[in-house]
């Protein structure tokens, strides 16, 4: 096990695709996830689906994060600190599975994606480091 | 004195508990997915099998914690706990009743032996805890298990070490064997396995090193222990470090045997996995 700390986190920047929730996202993303959790209360998603503009006022997010909530651009999310476990509440709301939220940031159809799913899915072969290239 | 006589684990994807709570298990997509669960359904209900406590590690995914309180290792003291609404409602389950006085003599124990557990009075469970619970038992009108829940923060970095995890069960072992009650005690770890929840490399799934993170379960845990979460994430995916938490489990078993196992690919955009161990001497 790593303990250099610098050397623990160098190491996540070499997976391809992969963006580890790191303290730093966590700290750039605190109230975008904490804006997902208020979404586990029925209230809360009532209002924020009726006018998401409005319900987003109150939240101390960025314009960015703001821009991206409502174009559900997940990938976009997760650069600016949201983790996929809070964002889950933003798809849930929107009826959306984790399969069908999760496609999005594949650049695949969800068909495309489950057909992946169904044939074993994403092998780790070349995407384990950019580096090496494995 | 308790003992603790098995170690299950399981992985516990959302769309398991979708499953069974909407009825759909008989369905050609989910019936791969069930069919595992049914020899330990029948080896848990004989009353030898049959526990009186389930130590159940989990993680919270960010439904009892947000970012404002981030626990290492946390245990659930309550009486009770509910079903949490992940933003679709609460899963339709019974209350979790814990064994109380078995849970803070493990929290004793464990800040005594230097682990410095959190100590959790009031929250609400997620799927981590209830998806392995239906799993396993179904849909009974009330669980027919106590359980304490203990929680490992999985999801902000950095996390426990696998070998931290391994010896915190070392360490639960030690506490159960000192609790002066006669109790079948189980410790199930959950979560996993292969999978990646995010970005364009989700839907990775490694089946070939996920089978030999479960040979090794019984084959060579002193490997297992010692897998950095580097490898975790390159090789099984960015949410795979749930198996930390199979860690704790396999910690607290002594030459475990394995009795039955279940691998299946795909449930959601996961690796399913579960494995029923036999505590040996």
């Amino acid at each position: 096990m790593e303990r250099n700390n610098q050397d623990y986190k160098a190491a996540f920047g070499d997976i391809p695709g992969t963006l580890v929730f790191t303290a730093e996202r966590a700290r750039k993303g605190y109230w975008l996830n904490q804006f997902c959790m208020s979404l586990m209360k029925p209230e809360n998603r009532k209002r924020w689906l009726a006018n998401e503009q409005d319900y987003l006022r109150d939240w101390k997010i960025t314009a960015e994060q703001k821009a991206a909530l409502l174009a559900r651009d997940y990938n976009q999310l997760l650069a600016l600190g949201g983790n996929i476990y809070y964002l889950a509440k933003v798809f849930s709301t929107d009826g959306l599975s984790f399969v069908q939220a999760v496609s999005t940031m594949t650049g695949m159809t969800v068909e495309d994606y489950q057909a992946m799913m169904a044939a074993g899915g994403r092998s780790p072969d070349g995407v384990r480091s950019i580096k090496e290239g494995k | 004195m308790a003992k603790i006589t098995a170690g299950v684990a399981t992985s516990h994807v959302p769309l398991i508990g979708v499953g069974i709570d909407q009825g759909k298990c008989d369905e050609p997509y989910f019936k791969p997915i069930f069919a595992g669960y049914d020899w330990t359904k029948e080896w848990i209900a004989k009353p030898e099998n049959k526990p009186d406590v389930v130590i159940l590690v989990y993680n919270d995914h960010a439904s009892a914690f947000g970012q404002e309180i981030i626990p290492t290792f946390a245990i659930g003291c309550a009486e009770e706990f509910t079903s949490a609404d992940e933003g679709w409602g609460p899963r339709p389950v019974p209350k979790i009743k814990n064994h109380s006085d078995l849970a803070w003599h493990i929290a004793e124990n464990l800040i005594l032996d230097e682990f410095d557990m959190t100590i959790i009075n009031e929250m609400d469970v997620d799927h981590g805890l209830t998806v392995p619970l239906s799993a396993i038992f179904g849909q009974p009108d009330a669980w027919p298990a106590l359980i304490v829940p203990i929680m490992i923060n999985v999801v902000t970095y950095p996390i426990a070490s696998g070998d931290r995890c391994f010896r915190l069960g070392q360490s639960i072992k030690r506490a159960v064997e000192r609790f002066p009650s006669d109790l079948n005690v189980q410790i199930w770890g959950t979560g996993g396995m292969s999978h990646q929840l995010q970005g364009p490399r989700a839907g990775l799934i490694n089946q070939k090193w996920d089978q030999t993170f479960l040979d090794d379960l019984t084959a060579d845990p002193e490997r297992l222990r010692q897998i950095p979460h580097i490898e975790y994430l390159r090789e099984a995916g960015s949410e795979g470090i749930e198996l930390v938490m199979w860690l704790v489990m396999l910690g607290a078993l002594t030459n475990p045997k394995e009795l039955h196992r279940h691998y299946h690919v795909p449930a959601s955009n996961t690796a399913l996995g579960h494995i029923v161990l036999e505590n040996g001497k």
